[in-house]
């Protein structure tokens, strides 16, 4: 099966950060992100301290800076594209290291890579203290239309399944003698596609089945409400409110 | 009227023809009395699966009628009756759609409107029965085959079925996993319909058992008759494994 018992993106956990209800975490980051957004990039100190705040935040969650940096790979395609910028943009030009760049394009470099850094820090400390499972509670506790919150809840229990069978044909192809190498061979992954996706969609007419057979009328039953105290939503409100403080600040100079 | 002398299952000249005109059953008469145990055997394409189908209204529309508890298989009672028919399919991983074990076991009695500490303890019940208690918590992904089986018989245990119909319940188990499922089956005090290939343990769970073939039933008895007569297996594409003597060990209780 290969998975562990948890999600590789959690880290388990007992800090205040992890007790935190899953909502009030989901609030707590997507406001952070819309205050780091709404920043002009010219004010670099103000994102300095924002990464203060996350560090603050991973040091309370004691979710190790390495753990961060490895997760933090994920922005890579955005961080080529983000040091184009400077040869490609067009504007006034000057000398970077022996190297013609131009102005307009560092400054929006930077503010790729300095807001797109902040955002995914922000999720992967949430992923990082919040179980799959909490998250879509929180979801679910947030309102969000209940069919997108059913679709995710089914990606979670049946990702892991796909994956398997997916690599079970892998298997098979390769026990008789097929490795993929070059375009070639690009036919035939197509048709393991077009195959996997099939037998999925034969699962899940046997799973609607195996649902409807228990009484599945069209709407999950809600077994697990999860709430949050005033004090949970103050300490939540902690990171967005401090970064749009900052924010103000750096605007009333 | 008293119950117990209503049969559990009660199944009058039921016929029924797929959309695309293969008809899978040519008038099948079965009556299930209460607390019977009961083997549904049949070769591949027998239409086995066809009247496990019918026996909670997935499939209607043919000719005759499905009776359980005195109930008829009609729209007008389809919720109550698939209380009543608990439905274990043959894949696991179809039957257990959601994220933990606990809800899986839930989901049933929640649709039905139970909540709270009623279902909470009827989900205790049912996962105590199959020996699961302490695996609730976990995602059934992370289960073996056995466990999961088990799990996927206690989802349709908590709805307290009047009949328990299970789909070859015993392919894919180790032969430890096998008998520890055997004996969880033996300990339940339900009606149950086996439908299986499987004739060792048809011979050591169901004390009587019914041939199907070709869209009828070809033959009704005690399970170690019907295996014994060498004609009728051979006729109806059912063959004892090598060495296995079927008068040698009578069924258990």
């Amino acid at each position: 099966m290969g998975a562990g018992h948890t999600h590789k993106l959690y880290r388990h956990g007992h800090s205040p950060v992890h007790r935190m209800p899953p909502h009030c975490k989901l609030v707590a980051v997507l406001g952070f992100v819309v205050v780091v957004v709404s920043t002009p990039r010219e004010a670099v100190w103000a994102f300095a301290a924002y990464a203060a705040l996350l560090g603050a935040v991973a040091a309370v969650a004691r979710v190790s800076p390495w753990f961060v940096l490895r997760r933090l790979v994920i922005e890579v395609p955005f961080v080529a594209f983000a040091f184009l910028m400077p040869f490609v943009v067009p504007g006034e030009q000057t000398r970077l290291l022996g190297v013609e760049v131009s102005v307009p394009g560092l400054w929006g470099a930077w503010n790729v890579l300095a807001k797109g850094t902040l955002g995914v820090t922000a999720s992967v400390l949430l992923a990082a203290t919040t179980e799959l499972r909490a998250l879509l509670l929180g979801l679910q506790r947030l309102k969000l239309p209940p069919l997108l919150v059913q679709i995710a809840s089914f990606m979670i229990r049946y990702g892991d399944v796909i994956t398997d069978e997916m690599r079970r044909m892998s298997v098979a192809r390769r026990s008789r003698g097929f490795e993929a190498r070059g375009v070639r061979h690009w036919g035939v992954l197509a048709k393991s596609a077009g195959a996997l996706f099939i037998r999925s969609y034969e699962r899940g007419e046997r799973v609607h089945l195996a649902m409807v057979s228990r009484g599945y009328t069209g709407s999950m039953p809600v077994l697990d409400e999860v709430t949050a105290s005033r004090a949970q939503w103050c300490s939540a409100a902690a990171l967005p409110v401090t970064a749009l403080l900052i924010l103000l600040l750096g605007w009333t100079p | 009227m008293s119950l117990s002398f209503v049969p559990s299952l009660d199944v009058r000249g039921l016929a029924y023809a797929y959309p695309d005109g293969h008809q899978a059953l040519f008038g099948v008469d079965l009556t299930v009395e209460r607390g019977e145990r009961v083997a549904l055997l049949g070769p591949n394409g027998a239409g086995k699966t066809t009247l496990v189908l019918h026996l909670n209204g997935i499939l209607t529309g043919g000719a005759g009628t499905v009776t359980v508890a005195g109930l008829p298989v009609a729209k007008a009672n389809l919720a109550e009756i698939r209380r009543k028919v608990g439905i274990v399919f043959q894949d696991p991983d179809d039957q257990l759609f959601m994220p933990t074990v606990r809800e899986d076991v839930a989901f049933g009695p929640a649709a039905a409107g139970l909540r709270g500490p009623e279902l909470e303890a009827a989900v205790h019940k049912a996962l105590a029965r199959v020996g699961m208690q302490e695996y609730a918590d976990r995602p059934p992904h992370h289960l073996s085959f056995g466990q999961r089986r088990r799990v996927a018989v206690a989802t349709v245990l908590v709805m307290e079925p009047e009949i328990l119909v299970l789909d070859e319940p015993s392919s894919n188990l180790d032969p430890a996993s096998r008998r520890e499922l055997a004996d969880i089956l033996r300990s339940l005090d339900v009606t149950v319909l086996m439908v299986t290939h499987d004739l060792p343990y048809a011979l050591e769970l169901c004390p009587r058992a019914v041939v199907l073939s070709e869209g009828v039933i070809a033959a009704d008895g005690p399970t170690g008759d019907l295996l014994a007569d060498d004609e009728l297996m051979r006729e109806h594409r059912l063959e004892l494994p090598f060495g296995f003597d079927p008068t040698r060990k009578p069924a258990t209780r």
